[in-house]
């Protein structure tokens, strides 16, 4: 009612009232948080700014930031893929066992990034033809995926990869504790950023996510995009996979078991909504470096590691739950169910 | 019922109200829904609720139903207070609500649906399917509906729905019944059955409060009216002492022209052209073209196929047989962003499901069907989305804070415009338009029909659904009109009278030639 | 009648069962004809039963708890604690199950006060509660000889030759059973999940019931933490680790709609029995038992396909009866996990 009393034609907002918003958005908070965790850690927690620390935290994060992005599209597009961590597991005893066959690694990780496309396509093909719902679908491939590796290899673990691999993923840049793999992730980002936030796609993203009907009526191809976005999140698993293996030297069939937990706190963490439509990169990325850097700053600070874990689940709680509680806190009437017909004020 | 007298206060002998409404104010934040609603409804009365969009009538009924809870002012149910808390403190203080879209549980049985947070028990206090499946069965035969109470809601039309909901109301045997809109799916006979519902209802000594769009049905079941204006009461009034011009000057605070616009013109080639579109069990052999520079109107119940066609026209849903051809060429099925490539638009007949998206700004929604031409080398910038929605917005006359404005709380008749604006933008040589004016004010409704009107001057051609008779008879140059899946008249602007069109509609036979 | 018995999801997941059990028993007939076969053909199944019947019961509400195997792994280390302790067994088993309940209010107080996706909650507490666990025993180990036999005898005890497990979690199946299918309030969890709006015009308690579903998950997990502690002796930090999503998994797969309204908690028992038990007869018909968990997935991804089909078909045919359906939008046009 308000609003309808203004008599102008609605203009642009002006750049001022457009920064304010993104200083005041969920983004820039996330960052925020994640600079005060760092430089509170910084003064208080030993050797944690040095770069050695830093070399460890990107190396440890590296697949959580490389699954996080095709996540934080799915996840905006209103849907989910939990089978992630287990098309990791499979990537890796892929991986594995081609190379104990003999086949080259370059030759054995390509196919394991051809079977993580396959595995993200019929992810999609269930949700976009078949017509089912994604959370459904991604735990029954998790537990497909995960049982195939576990199958292929068993209690095994595939080790002795070339040294020369091993070292590429663990070299550094010189003088620096930025290891050379995240411009691998750098390029990445910024490809499913710019996608995201700067294409007629990423635009169709959003309003999918925010009602998948009203962006088909738009001329959306919703179960188009779906499916790509299963097979990217498909693709990125398995290069995560691949990683894991030389990273740590050993394919095995049980390979970060429950990480797809990890990637989707990280997401919302990171101020994606889980109803799909709101969130952006930015904050997921930060998100993902937040929980990395409280995870080595306890380590460092010889807290139980396992700490983590509580820190995580609450960190994901308060950052999730908070937003709302603080509102209702101040006191503003929230209409209930805004999102439905119940609130709809006429 | 003319023995009562006005709000003004003097004595009413025969019996006190069952609802007072007093100073009732209600604040969404900074928003302002209501700002002070009055209302008195007596036992043994209908009475009207009327207003455009955006005026509160919903927010007042939501507060009635528990819903929400009033920032200030009181109710009085019966010389008591009445603060519902809850919509449970609301159903058993004596109220029940039919709200304007249906609220059903799919996958519960018809009978639990009507009894849901009631449900009956029997022996050991364990619920009772029988007691409800023959209850339920009672309250639908004295309707006169025929409905399974086992069968699963999930596969009901909506007017099956919304016959549901009227069991569900009838059987809480209300004091207060409110009806928000329940005539908006129905159509006919159906609208009949409801209207003798509530006069049974009303001759039980119930009290019932009406809130519809259309005048005659106010004018042929109520007793009073009361008009609300941006959240305030603007008057209360006997139906018999007034007039559809009285009311509608009250709701909008001015006078409208309530003629339709409809300019004489030469149509040109013909542009969509549909061939023995077939999908089955929806719709049946449908023949249809239309001309640059001519509205064609369809007409026909609900679930007569109207949408269907049109959605699958556009490529929403697959057909089985038949074809789509613009200037000539075969359109492909099942492909809209073809179809739009090819010129044609369509808006969609559930604005807020499928023509808005509710939780992004006016600019994005705008700019939403144009996202790829908008983009330069495949990057889509703000500002290129921000120019497009400006010119609409302005074209159109959107009132909107900003154009970063969320497109949900704008009110009913801007939201329309904002989907107007969004197809517009496309510059389409079809425009296809499901129930143009639904839910929407006198003022903006007014608009649609100048624009639309315009817009088949210019050599448009305009494909226009409505429910609403006097719409059809009013725009088309020609009309359509459909009856269970069929096209069952096809007539000339100075053939179709509401006669002819409703025999069609309804399937009466030796009307359509 | 029997057409409908036989389009029951119920039925189809009994008929699987059967053939499973029918082709172990032919080619190793101890599967089924030995006493020990026949007990763990029970006793197996028996903790996760009681965790997919909890979870049915929060899928119906249009939740999900994923944080069960966390309380069970809680429950059970506390269980073994309090023995350390020296409490006497029925104080620990009331305290236990008590615990489980209070891990599921936690739950159940978040997600109705915060209006924030239960996947979300609950995934938080899956990681809190496991932390905790963690935290408390390090890599402490509870053993046989912390508890008294007593009450180890649970774990193993038969009563009338069926395993004690095996009726207890009979007994809840039916309880539970019994309530949400014949209980007013039980009732509404099928409103609730089916159409939450719905549910809050209609006056129900939504926020309560949604509360008690996660009470009631929490308890049976607690309950299963408890026989976990009896029937495996030895408890380690990680103990129930990765039954949440099995348990999902038995809902599913027992026919409870991901997306709440429908479903029985017999069926989600079923499904429970049917991966216990494919779990122990892949070995014997000579699979390893590696491949269990890729079974899993391709039973979860048959049944919700199955599901899928069935709903298409019906949906044309009420189409093609002349009647103009309103067919539920698709699943993924829906919220997740709302």
């Amino acid at each position: 009612m308000t609003v309808d009393q203004v008599r102008t034609v609605p203009a642009a907002p002006t750049t001022q009232a457009r920064l304010r918003k993104l200083l005041l958005g969920r983004d820039a908070a996330i960052i925020g948080l994640f600079l005060v965790v760092v430089l509170v850690a910084s003064f208080s927690v030993d050797n944690f700014s040095t770069s050695t620390t830093w070399y460890f935290l990107f190396l440890d994060v590296f697949p959580i930031l490389l699954i996080a992005l095709p996540m934080t599209l799915i996840i905006i597009a209103a849907q989910i893929d939990l089978s992630v961590a287990s098309m990791l597991g499979l990537s890796s005893v892929l991986v594995g066992a081609l190379y104990e066959q003999g086949w080259s690694l370059g030759a054995a990780a390509l196919a394991a990034l051809v079977v993580g496309a396959l595995g993200g396509a019929l992810n999609g093909f269930l949700v976009t033809v078949v017509g089912l719902p994604s959370l459904a679908v991604t735990i029954g491939t998790l537990a497909l995926f995960r049982g195939l590796a576990v199958g292929i290899l068993g209690t095994r673990a595939v080790t002795g990869f070339p040294s020369g691999a091993q070292d590429l993923v663990s070299a550094r840049f010189a003088g620096t504790g930025i290891p050379v793999v995240m411009a691998v992730f750098v390029v990445a980002a910024l490809g499913f950023g710019v996608v995201l936030h700067a294409t007629a796609t990423g635009r169709l993203v959003y309003a999918a996510g925010l009602n998948a009907e009203a962006a088909r009526f738009a001329g959306g191809r919703v179960n188009r995009l779906t499916f790509w976005l299963f097979v990217a999140s498909g693709v990125m698993s398995a290069l995560a996979g691949v990683y894991w293996t030389l990273r740590y030297g050993s394919a095995r069939g049980d390979n970060a078991v429950g990480l797809e937990l990890s990637v989707v706190a990280a997401v919302l963490v990171g101020g994606v909504s889980i109803f799909g439509g709101r969130g952006a990169l930015p904050g997921v990325i930060a998100g993902v470096l937040l929980i990395g850097a409280l995870r080595s700053a306890l380590r460092l600070a010889d807290v139980s590691s396992d700490v983590i874990n509580v820190v995580t689940g609450v960190l994901l709680i308060a950052t999730v739950v908070g937003p709302g509680l603080v509102a209702r806190a101040r006191g503003a009437t929230r209409r209930p169910g805004t999102r439905s017909s119940v609130g709809a004020v006429d | 019922m003319n023995r009562f007298t006005d709000l003004k206060g003097e004595a009413v002998p025969e019996s006190h109200p069952t609802l007072v409404v007093h100073g009732l104010v209600k604040h969404f934040g900074p928003v302002i829904a209501l700002a002070r609603a009055e209302l008195e409804v007596r036992p043994g009365e209908i009475h009207a609720l009327v207003g455009e969009n955006g005026a509160g009538k919903s927010t007042l009924v939501k507060l009635l139903a528990g819903v929400y809870q009033p920032t200030a002012g009181e109710m009085i149910l019966d010389r008591q207070p009445f603060e519902p808390r809850t919509p449970a403190d609301a159903r058993d203080a004596g109220i029940a609500v039919i709200y304007q879209e249906p609220t059903l549980f799919p996958d519960l049985s018809v009978a639990e649906n009507v009894f849901m947070g009631r449900l009956l028990t029997g022996r050991g206090g364990l619920v009772s399917r029988r007691a409800m499946r023959d209850r339920t069965r009672e309250l639908l035969a004295t309707l006169g509906v025929e409905i399974d109470p086992d069968r699963p809601a999930l596969g009901l039309s909506i007017a099956d729905q919304q016959l549901v909901e009227i069991v569900k109301a009838v059987s809480l045997d209300a004091k207060l019944l409110v009806m928000d809109e329940p005539t908006a799916a129905l159509s006919g006979v159906e609208v009949d059955r409801l209207f003798a519902v509530a006069r049974q209802l009303r001759d039980r000594g119930a009290a019932v409060v009406f809130i519809s769009h259309r005048f005659d049905e106010i004018f042929a079941l109520c007793d009073r009216i009361t008009v609300m204006r941006d959240g305030e009461h603007v008057s209360t009034q006997d139906t018999a002492a007034t007039d559809v011009g009285t009311i509608v000057k009250q709701m909008v605070g001015r006078s409208v022209d309530t003629m339709f616009p409809h300019t004489d013109r030469t149509p040109g080639d013909v542009v969509l052209e549909v061939e023995g579109l077939t999908r089955a069990g929806t719709f049946d052999g449908i023949d249809l073209h239309v001309r640059a520079g001519e509205i064609l109107g369809i007409a026909g119940l609900v679930g007569s196929g109207r949408s269907e066609v049109v959605r699958a026209v556009f490529g929403i849903d697959p057909y089985d047989s038949g074809s789509v051809r613009i200037d000539g060429r075969v359109l492909h099925a099942g492909d809209p962003e073809a179809a739009m490539r090819r010129g044609l638009a369509l808006v969609p007949e559930d604005r807020r499901k499928q023509g808005l998206h509710t939780d992004l700004s006016v600019a994005r929604n705008i700019a939403l069907t144009l996202r790829r031409r908008l983009s330069r080398g495949g990057i889509l910038t703000s500002s290129a989305e921000y120019g497009v929605a400006h010119e609409w917005a302005a074209i159109l006359q959107v009132k909107a804070r900003d154009l970063d404005t969320v497109a949900g709380t704008l009110s009913g008749g801007n939201q329309q415009k904002v989907v107007l604006a969004k197809w517009l933008s496309t510059r389409p040589r079809v425009l296809i338009i499901d129930e143009p004016t639904r839910g929407i004010d006198v003022g903006t409704k007014a608009e649609v029909h100048r624009l639309l009107d315009r817009l088949a001057d210019e050599g448009v051609a305009v494909v226009m659904i409505s429910s609403e008779l006097p719409e059809v008879l009013g725009m088309s140059d020609r009309v359509l009109v459909m009856h269970e899946g069929r096209v069952t008249a096809v007539l000339d602007r100075a053939d179709a009278d509401a006669e002819t069109v409703m025999a069609a509609a309804t399937g009466s036979s030796g009307v359509v030639a | 009648m029997i057409g409908r018995l036989l389009r029951r999801r119920e039925t189809s997941i009994a008929l699987a069962l059967v053939l499973v059990i029918v082709v172990a028993t032919a080619k190793n007939d101890s599967f089924l004809l030995s006493t020990d076969g026949f007990r763990d053909l029970l006793l197996a199944p028996s903790l996760l039963v009681l965790l997919a019947v909890g979870q049915a019961a929060v899928i119906i509400t249009r939740n999900v708890d994923l944080s069960v195997s966390s309380t069970l792994g809680l429950v059970a280390f506390a269980t073994g604690s309090m023995f350390v302790a020296g409490l006497p067994v029925p104080v620990v088993i009331v305290l236990g199950i008590g615990l489980g309940a209070v891990l599921g209010a936690v739950n159940g107080v978040l997600v109705t006060s915060a209006r924030v996706p239960s996947l979300v909650i609950t995934l938080g507490t899956l990681y809190a509660f496991r932390g905790i666990t963690v935290i408390w025993a390090g890599s402490d180990r509870i053993n046989a000889g912390d508890m008294p036999r007593s009450f180890l005898a649970l774990g193993t005890a038969r009563w009338g030759g069926i395993p004690v497990l095996a009726i207890v979690a009979l007994l809840v199946v039916v309880g539970v059973g019994v309530y949400l299918g014949y209980a007013r309030s039980g009732r509404e969890f099928y409103a609730i999940g089916s159409e939450p709006d719905a549910a809050l015009l209609s006056g129900l308690s939504v926020g309560r019931r949604v509360f008690f579903a996660f009470v009631l998950s929490g308890t049976l997990a607690g309950l299963a933490g408890v026989l976990f502690a009896a029937r495996y002796a030895t408890i380690a930090s990680n103990a129930g680790t990765g039954l949440e999503l099995q348990a999902v998994a038995a809902a599913v797969i027992g026919g409870v709609a991901i997306f709440g309204g429908s479903g029985t908690v017999a069926g989600a028992a079923l499904g429970a029995i049917l991966l216990a038990t494919i779990d122990r007869a892949l070995p014997i018909l000579g699979i390893p038992d590696f491949w269990q968990q890729a079974v899993v997935g391709v039973l979860i991804i048959g049944a919700i396909v199955l599901d899928r089909v069935l709903a298409l078909r019906t949906a044309r045919r009420l189409r093609s009866t002349g009647v103009a359906e309103i067919v539920r939008p698709l699943p993924p046009e829906r919220v997740i996990a709302s």
